[in-house]
């Protein structure tokens, strides 16, 4: 007989950087006495379907998770208009994402499931959000970097929203990390991967690389032009093996 | 990659939303990820009043090719319009006028 399995997966809101009452996708299993737990960190385009997929996943994989609206100040209104405005005000400033990561950490250690192992992964932009997050947010265990951009990032590149490349928080790092990328990808471009992977090295960070061929940003996304099916599944092997090993395993 | 690229332009007119018409006032032009088009990036613009709320948005999204199609054919409505002095006035973009005109002829 099939074990049971089942899910709870809903809307939330969650009190983010400085208090902001913020929205938040949660997806957790059911009938499991404990479970490490994870953030979602979305993409460029915001806090869409195919983020709150993703939230559901690891829940089905038996991992609590939670996926904060990094743009819910520029709502109310749907996802897509909602990330739309966040868009032409210039993105999320680094500070208050890190506020709103923090809340999503502290939020999954309240669970009465929690193993006491929160992991973070994030898309795209969010790769680079799960990155400044391994060296700048307390309590996380293992960070998921997919095709972050802009983490080796050029004076021109840093402003008064994201004043420090996350490439310089490197010696803060705290978590062992994996990054997957493809190498078709321009940001980041494989020089650019080996120029973070340099980094961590220089500084005795526990990390794992996996490069793709025939792969570029993005592919993961089932919904997406730059899917690969083959690559992609191997990618999230690679993701859940490195999460089993470093958050104790999925839920028992 | 996600860009960031976005560019804003006042805009004194309409456009019609899911709500109906309202008065828009910037068009916010950006190179990245679209929602709907089934490309990897895109040209998206954003009719919006900024003063409505999010929902106050007209979007579209299209390839660069189409966007270039779209820039002839407002230049060409402009230029057949009467408007070329407007086309020939605008000084303050003196890298874009030659190649406005250009198209637009």
């Amino acid at each position: 007989m099939v074990a049971y399995q089942g899910m709870i997966a809903e809307n939330t809101c969650i009190h983010g950087h400085n208090g902001d009452l913020i929205e938040a996708y949660v997806a957790r299993p059911l009938g499991v006495q404990s479970c490490p737990s994870m953030v979602v960190i979305h993409h460029a385009p915001g806090w869409d379907e195919w983020i709150k997929e993703v939230t559901r996943k690891f829940a089905y994989h038996g991992y609590a998770a939670i996926a904060p609206h990094l743009y819910s100040r520029s709502g109310p209104g749907s996802p897509d208009d909602v990330a739309a405005a966040a868009r032409a005000a210039g993105g999320v400033p680094d500070a208050q994402y890190i506020g709103d990561a923090t809340a999503s950490v502290d939020y999954l250690r309240t669970l009465p499931t929690n193993n006491g192992k929160v992991g973070i992964m994030g898309f795209c932009s969010g790769g680079r959000h799960a990155y400044i997050a391994a060296c700048r947010v307390p309590g996380i265990d293992a960070a998921v970097d997919c095709w972050g951009g802009r983490v080796v990032a050029g004076p021109e590149q840093l402003s008064e929203r994201s004043p420090v490349a996350p490439l310089d928080m490197t010696p803060d790092m705290q978590c062992p990390i994996i990054g997957i990328f493809g190498n078709d990808d321009k940001n980041p471009s494989p020089a650019e991967v080996d120029r973070t992977e340099e980094e961590l090295k220089k500084h005795g960070k526990t990390y794992e690389f996996h490069r793709y061929d025939g792969a570029g940003h993005g592919f993961f996304a089932v919904d997406r032009p730059g899917y690969r099916s083959e690559q992609a599944t191997d990618g999230w092997k690679k993701v859940f093996a490195f999460l089993e090993k470093n958050l104790d395993g999925p839920a028992r | 990659m996600c860009t960031w690229i976005c560019e804003k332009a006042p805009v004194v007119g309409s456009g019609k939303g899911a709500q109906g018409w309202f008065a828009i006032n910037s068009a916010n032009v950006a190179y990245d990820h679209p929602v709907h088009a089934p490309l990897d990036h895109a040209i998206l613009i954003d009719f919006v009043n900024s003063t409505m709320g999010p929902s106050a948005r007209v979007a579209v999204e299209m390839d660069p090719q189409s966007a270039m199609g779209l820039v002839r054919a407002i230049l060409t409505a402009l230029n057949e319009g009467a408007l070329q002095p407007m086309l020939e006035g605008i000084t303050e973009m003196p890298d874009l006028a030659a190649p406005a005109l250009a198209l637009a002829r």
